[in-house]
């Protein structure tokens, strides 16, 4: 449906559309994506089999995809926002009656061709809820309360569903993401203040509540030696990786810690360490330059954009991408606990892909048609 | 309109605030690429060591001991081919399934089985568990047969001591077992280069030269997965093998000697009288070394352990016995060199119905009817005991002693070689004042003249203490390994240029000397000692007269010794039981002491027999046998010691 009232539009020709599209973004992704199957094919110590066969042909019909539905016209989007949003939710509530789980967690619903994490698709949605939400709010009606506690609503039922799944690291960039597009908005700095200093003060009561393992996790990331072979096992192993590959790094399918098993999850949340382990810190500043560049060109696409949802999606889904990164790579740098985070378009997982490309699509979607006047 | 003024102003608000989180992305990636930075540039060193520690794990391979051979190049101590069974525990999924099963197939008995799971538990996971050391063919074929089903075991071709003259050496080479953790402290080398398995010396040779004879471990490193399992070898230092050692055993006369001492508690020393090599040293009973290398079983020990005549003992170095009188060439020259008597000096022995007074006390000699009058010669050729009562009455204990030990007696021979080697005692005033804290009495000074009381010697010791007489009065350096330093020719010259040194007045003063110094006053002294022991074992009414050997080529000269382990009451004296009646413990000791060819000695030799009797009957005869052997093979050792010679 979506599709067919974009495609039906006539206000702009085709020749336009193309003219308009960004690709100088489009080749950062293409090149992330290349990267990417290189690293995940040297997770498998160079033999090209099930991950890295799987994420080559993820890659591929994700990216295809983000290609197809950045001609869905941005004022489509506008318009589904809400429905987007809702449609997580229910996603999420089918997750905890018929999701499958692994290792402790249910997050996942099979698709048979793919098991969808509704979590991951629930950060691009929150985003387009919210762009949504504050593109018609007069900036003087921002700091009412009424215009404060819908956006929280709205944010914490999804944040809930995903920790009790639990899937604490996805709720903290799922709330990320939501106060990013808050703070955009013109919330006033005071109440970021006041309920960062709430949250400071009931951490305590937090942790009380947190699952063993998640508590063992924030431990651990103050002490990592306390338990070397259990819980500190894993970041302990990422930092000898990441450090021994020195300058240039082991080279490529030579990195010692992941092919000799040393590095746990290597070919999802730890696939920086990998790659940093094999392409040293020349490497790491390449693919951080990479991401650079490509949140760059959405906020330009952003700043662009003439509507307040496109501007406030834009710079609302390059600063939650940065969040994305940034986790990931402070996590197995040993910065940040280990929360279970992936790095968009390296991590192998389908879900990750699949709504990094969704998110892409709609920036693209936002640079097409930037001259669209919405919802006025 | 003021839509519009309020859109500019939301614009203005959002473009202000996304720049403030530009701001803090930038910040939080510099704290990302600085925290790259200093993992991968700065601390890099740090990391790839633990990286290298994390997938490099090094397996250490046992050395082969060196070979030790006797002087004319038989193997005495051997590596041999085994068959052994190992373990490698990472390949195990159930250890208690494992060894049920090699236990049907090996035939494991209970305390080994013990054993084996005492070491998994101290091996670490990815370990090899040695489950058999020795297998034979039977078992190892049979293993081989049923490896498919064995997870893990490995069969495995080694090599370990072997000792192919097994009980004839045990006491010089000794015998080697596992490495105790007293072991590992206590040597250094193998500290160095321990591997679990690493067979040490527990006695003799292969103890005191363990340094040499260990070698040096290799080292095999392999790449290993995070499982432990190995992924490829990366580098392999290979083993080297110990020193191979040449002691200066003759085999063949050590086997003689032990031959000669079977079914017997007893010793045999021989020594060349210059060089101080020990050419054989032979203690009886012995045992099996063999036994010990893989772990001795608790019934061999304690056959070994029970036995009443203690094979364990080396009894040319940790027996110690009363010389007896093998001490009485000692006492005539000491007295002699200090000039308390002459050669002409005598002495009327009446029998036992006039025995030796001294303050009451009475002292009988061996000899009931008595010798009669006795001059020195003939008080040595016939053992006479009365002349030496008064002849050490006359001299002293402290001269005795001091003259005793400047030949050799009560210290060790081999210095620290057998950490078992006794010093014995050679009494002194001094020393009873101190180790007992008593006085002396004449009366003791009266029976170490005929080395019976406190005095307490090695068989190695009087071996020594022979051959520094037959030599002339030198002091010589024993040894037991060969050693190019210590050449004939030099030490015959060193001796000729001593000959004609001038004595000083302090030679008779206790005196700390050189090897190869004189240790003698007046050569004359020394003359008339040896001439009287060519005649105890040459002519008529000598002790040893019917060990003679008639040839020219043989003949030797010696002291018989009978050395009493209890003291002979006027009763026993009045029965004169003959040896067969009386019980086993209570019997003498018999001793010999002799040096051969007498015109020109080279080599000397102690007999001991443990309540073997008088040393005339008991151990005399021994000597007959040795030295025939012992000077049969004289120009074959020169031989070898001329080759040895020129290779150096």
């Amino acid at each position: 449906m979506i599709l067919s009232t974009s495609l039906n539009s006539s206000s702009y020709s085709f020749i336009d559309k193309l003219k308009a599209v960004d690709y100088f973004l489009i080749i950062v992704v293409a090149i992330i994506g290349s990267l990417s199957v290189f690293a995940i094919y040297s997770t498998e110590s160079g033999n090209f089999s099930f991950y890295t066969k799987n994420h080559l042909i993820r890659f591929l019909v994700f990216f295809s995809m983000f290609l197809v539905l950045s001609f869905v016209r941005v004022s489509a989007w506008y318009k589904h926002a809400y429905s987007f949003y809702i449609l997580g939710i229910l996603l999420l509530l089918f997750v905890i009656f018929f999701g499958i789980s692994a290792s402790g967690s249910k997050r996942w619903i099979n698709l048979f061709i793919m098991n969808l994490q509704p979590s991951e698709l629930m950060k691009i949605a929150v985003i387009v809820c919210f762009a949504r939400y504050y593109h018609r709010i007069q900036s003087s009606d921002i700091q009412s309360y009424k215009y404060l506690l819908q956006p929280i609503i709205l944010l914490l039922i999804p944040c809930y569903l995903v920790i009790t799944q639990p899937d604490l690291g996805t709720a903290i960039l799922i709330a990320g993401s939501g106060l990013v597009i808050i703070w955009l908005a013109g919330l006033n700095l005071k109440y970021f203040v006041y309920s960062g200093l709430i949250l400071l003060v009931s951490l305590p009561f937090v942790i009380s509540i947190l699952k063993p393992y998640q508590k063992s996790r924030i431990l651990t990331f103050f002490n990592p030696d306390r338990d070397p072979l259990g819980a500190g096992y894993q970041i302990i192993q990422s930092k000898i990786a990441i450090g021994s590959g020195g300058l240039l790094g082991k080279g490529f399918l030579q990195g010692t810690q992941s092919y000799l098993e040393f590095l746990p999850e290597k070919h999802t949340d730890f696939i920086f360490t990998l790659f940093s382990e094999e392409f040293g810190f020349a490497g790491s500043m390449v693919l951080i330059l990479l991401y650079t560049l490509l949140i760059y060109r959405i906020i330009r696409i952003g700043f662009s954009s003439r509507s307040f949802f496109a501007k406030l999606y834009c710079f609302g889904f390059a600063s939650a991408l940065f969040l994305y990164i940034f986790v990931n790579i402070a996590m197995v740098v040993g910065l940040l606990p280990i929360v279970g985070a992936p790095l968009p378009i390296m991590s192998y997982g389908g879900s990750s892909m699949l709504s990094i490309m969704l998110g892409l699509s709609i920036v693209m979607s936002c640079k097409i048609y930037s001259r669209d006047p919405i919802g006025s | 309109m003021i839509k519009k003024i309020g859109n500019l102003n939301k614009n203005k608000i959002i473009s202000r605030r996304l720049f403030v989180l530009v701001g803090a992305k930038l910040g939080l990636l510099g704290i990302v690429t600085s925290r790259l930075y200093n993992l991968q540039i700065s601390e890099k060193q740090k990391y790839e060591v633990l990286s290298d520690q994390n997938r490099i794990r090094e397996w250490k391979t046992p050395p082969q001991r060196g070979i030790i051979t006797d002087y004319f190049n038989n193997v005495i101590a051997d590596n041999q081919r085994v068959y052994q069974v190992h373990l490698s525990l990472e390949e195990v999924s159930n250890f208690n399934n494992s060894i049920f099963r090699l236990k049907n197939i090996i035939s494991l008995k209970k305390d080994e089985i013990k054993k084996i799971y005492e070491k998994k538990e101290k091996s670490k996971p990815w370990d090899t568990l040695i489950i058999s050391e020795n297998l034979s063919w039977k078992e190892f074929s049979k293993l081989n047969l049923y490896l498919h089903e064995l997870e893990g075991a490995k069969p495995v071709l080694s090599t370990s001591r072997y000792y192919p003259y097994s009980n004839d050496l045990v006491h010089v080479v000794g015998y080697v077992g596992d490495a105790t953790t007293t072991d590992i402290q206590n040597k250094n080398k193998v500290e160095e280069n321990f591997v679990p398995g690493l067979k040490v010396g527990k006695i003799g040779i292969e103890n005191s030269k363990d340094n040499d004879l260990i070698g040096n471990h290799g080292v095999k490193r392999y790449e290993v997965n995070a499982s432990g399992k190995k992924i490829s070898e990366i580098s392999y230092k290979k083993e080297t093998q110990g020193k191979n050692l040449r002691t200066t055993i003759d085999l063949e006369i050590q086997q003689l000697a032990q031959g000669l001492l079977k079914n017997q508690a007893g010793s045999i020393c021989v020594m060349d009288i210059y060089t101080g090599e020990v050419i054989a040293m032979a203690s009886s009973p012995t045992y099996d070394p063999n036994k010990f290398t893989h772990g001795i079983s608790t019934k061999d020990w304690n056959e070994i352990k029970n036995n009443k005549l203690r094979p364990l003992q080396n009894k040319s170095l940790a027996g110690l016995y009363s010389p007896g009188s093998t001490i009485k060439p000692i006492v005539a020259l000491a007295a002699l060199e200090y000039g308390i008597i002459d050669t002409k000096f005598k002495v009327n022995c009446k029998g036992h119905d006039h025995p030796y007074e001294l303050y009451g006390e009475r002292y009988h000699c061996w000899k009931k009817n008595g010798h009669g009058l006795m001059s020195m010669r003939n008080a040595i050729k016939q053992s006479c005991d009365i002349y030496f009562y008064e002849v050490a009455r006359l001299l002293g204990v402290d001269k005795l002693s001091l003259i005793a030990k400047r030949y050799g007696l009560g210290s060790k021979v081999l210095e620290d070689f057998f950490s078992e080697e006794k010093k014995g005692i050679i009494p002194s005033t001094k020393w009873k004042k101190q180790v007992l804290e008593q006085s002396w009495y004449l009366g003791e000074t009266v029976i170490t003249g005929i080395g019976q009381g406190y005095i307490q010697t090695t068989p190695l010791q009087l071996c020594l203490m022979t051959a520094q007489l037959a030599n002339g009065g030198y002091k010589i350096k024993p040894n037991l390994i060969y050693d190019k330093e210590i050449d004939l020719d030099k030490i015959k010259s060193k001796i000729e240029s001593e000959k004609n040194k001038s004595v000083s007045q302090d030679i008779l003063k206790d005196y700390e000397f050189k090897h190869y110094e004189r240790l003698y006053r007046n050569p004359n002294n020394l003359k008339v000692v040896l001439d009287a022991m060519y005649g105890s074992t040459n002519e008529q009414f000598g002790t040893s007269f019917r060990s003679r050997h008639e040839i020219n080529k043989y003949k030797f000269a010696g002291k018989t010794g009978t050395s009493q382990v209890k003291r002979i009451t006027d009763q026993d004296r009045e029965l004169d039981l003959d040896l067969e009646e009386i019980e086993y413990k209570s019997r003498d000791h018999a001793l010999f002491i002799a040096f051969a060819p007498y015109d020109k000695p080279r080599y000397s030799l102690s007999v001991l027999i443990e309540h073997g009797g008088s040393g005339s009957k008991a151990a005399a005869p021994l000597a007959n046998k040795l030295i025939k052997k012992i000077l049969d093979r004289h120009e074959l050792r020169e031989k070898i010691r001329k080759d040895l010679k020129n290779i150096a």
